[in-house]
């Protein structure tokens, strides 16, 4: 019992932990990734290649001074920096990262690498991202300026109308796992057609994986549609009045969310810890592999496309992406009743 | 006290408090959050009737979805406070409006209470654990509450039809002349 307690304590630590660093790694890739595909070198001062820049970065914003505007709710000024980031980590909580392991004997029992095994964690992760959205609206509704309120308005119309396609293209993906648990789904895809094509679910739902990690690009804000944080237009969007260490909260959420969706892709499309060549055990490695290249892309997308403009992001997300998704669902759910998968 | 019992008092104590809260203090925004803190206790009550799905299900639909849209349309007519016809420093709810209203509504209930309690069959213990399940919830709502389920699906169409003929602006091609308001 108590052995059980610290192992659950230890994991979700080193969870809390790993999302910090990750966070922070992700800085560093960003800025690094950015300045190669621009022909600059970007931070290579600080610490070996740069790696050291995002606790420089971090040390400098907490000595920052924290700023109020005079007109600001306080209140909700205050608190909303803190529901992004307890959104952000809380929806970690439920995906699994890595098959049960004793971490080479270490443990009697077999440990699960996830922090809690819930039997609907796909709904549990979209029920906290929709809680996200609060943070941001609050942030831009609470900061009593015109950038911030027009940030906020944007995220929250963007992310209710990208949220119905991110939820149709994972219905198609609960039919054919027959499951809400995230460990089952993954577990739905080990081994291999053929002998040779690992059956993961993106060769069963490309166009579904195409609209989740659009969604999903929507869904965090991030280039090529970062409308809420359009600097051209509004300074800084949502996050304009805020400094010091609350500025630096919303940037961990947004990173943090980027690892979330780019992990729930990994588990529910590329077979999470599933793939050639390493135990089960040591499946984890895979899936920080599969993680990372979804991320880079993610990086490599944002330094390619440009922005689009707000009518044709709407545009796109209610005229093409939701009837595809829809399209996506009914011939999904065809093809299950019709082959039995 | 166990655990469970102690999670039951503490979600039950911050459903009410924060129910009572949302009618009781002003500004409309605080209200909305409020119901948003109301529908999360609600939801972790949900988890301790051990039904996940319908705990989930009351934070995407209801704090999640609706809740944004609601809190789109406060933040849009920006009212930081009610408009006040009355004597500010009497609280809202004791003026003639909300006094009369909420008689009849706490009339309407208590009536129906009555009328619910006199006539209420004993219909033994509920089966438990039969509703956990996602599958169970969904073929029991396509077969036995399939006329209710569609019902309500209709109902929401009318909802919104009705909302887009109030919203609606007129014609285009019947634009107003200039100088005319």
């Amino acid at each position: 019992m108590t052995t059980l307690l610290i192992t659950q304590i230890v994991l979700t630590l080193a969870v809390f932990q790993g999302l910090l660093l990750s966070a922070a790694a992700m800085v560093w890739v960003e800025r690094r990734l950015a300045a190669l595909l621009q022909q600059r070198l970007g931070p290579i001062r600080v610490g070996w290649q740069g790696l050291l820049q995002p606790f420089a970065d971090v040390i400098k914003l907490m000595f920052k001074e924290e700023l109020r505007p005079g007109s600001a709710d306080p209140i909700l000024f205050a608190l909303a920096p803190i529901i992004s980031a307890t959104a952000a980590f809380a929806a970690f909580a439920v995906v699994p990262f890595g098959a049960s392991t004793t971490f080479f004997g270490l443990l009697d029992k077999p440990l699960l690498l996830q922090v809690a095994d819930v039997n609907v964690a796909v709904l549990v992760i979209f029920a906290i991202a929709s809680m996200g959205v609060y943070g941001i609206v609050l942030a831009g509704w609470s900061s009593n300026s015109k950038y911030s309120l027009l940030g906020g308005l944007r995220s929250s119309a963007q992310m209710i109308s990208y949220e119905l396609s991110y939820g149709l293209a994972l219905a198609s993906v609960l039919l054919i796992g027959n499951s809400l648990s995230l460990t089952e789904l993954v577990n739905g895809q080990s081994g291999v057609w053929f002998g040779f094509i690992p059956k993961w679910f993106v060769f069963l739902q490309p166009l579904g994986f195409f609209i989740f990690m659009t969604a999903g690009i929507a869904e965090t804000n991030r280039a090529p549609f970062d409308f809420p944080e359009a600097e051209q237009e509004l300074v800084a969007g949502y996050h304009t009045e805020y400094s010091s260490m609350s500025f630096a909260m919303f940037f961990l959420a947004e990173y943090i969310n980027m690892v979330t969706v780019s992990a729930v892709a990994t588990d529910l499309y590329l077979g999470g810890w599933h793939g050639p060549f390493l135990p089960e055990s040591l499946g984890w490695i895979w899936f920080l592999i599969k993680v990372g290249a979804i991320l880079f892309f993610y990086v490599w997308m944002r330094w390619t496309l440009p922005r689009y403009r707000y009518d044709q992001l709407m545009a796109f997300g209610w005229k093409v992406l939701l009837p595809l998704s829809m399209i996506n669902l009914l011939v999904t759910a065809a093809g299950v009743l019709y082959f039995g998968l | 006290m166990g655990s469970e019992a102690l999670a039951f008092y503490v979600f039950g104590a911050v459903a009410i408090a924060a129910s009572l809260l949302v009618i009781a203090q002003r500004n409309p925004i605080y209200s909305v959050l409020l119901l948003i803190a109301s529908f999360g206790a609600l939801s972790g009550l949900y988890i301790l009737l051990d039904a996940p799905f319908v705990a989930v299900i009351q934070i995407i639909v209801y704090a999640g979805a609706i809740m944004v849209l609601f809190l789109f349309v406060v933040m849009l007519l920006n009212a930081p406070h009610e408009e006040t016809e009355y004597d500010e420093r009497v609280h809202p709810l004791l003026r003639p409006g909300p006094m009369r209203f909420g008689a009849c509504l706490a009339l309407v209930l208590a009536i129906e209470l009555w009328w619910a309690l006199a006539r209420g069959v004993d219909t033994g213990a509920f089966p438990g654990g039969a509703v956990t399940s996602v599958a169970v919830i969904g073929r029991s709502l396509f077969t036995d509450y399939a006329f209710a389920f569609e019902v309500t699906s209709i109902l929401i169409l009318v909802a919104m039809v009705g909302a887009v003929v109030l919203a609606r602006r007129d014609d285009p091609r019947e634009r107003r002349k200039p100088g005319e308001r």
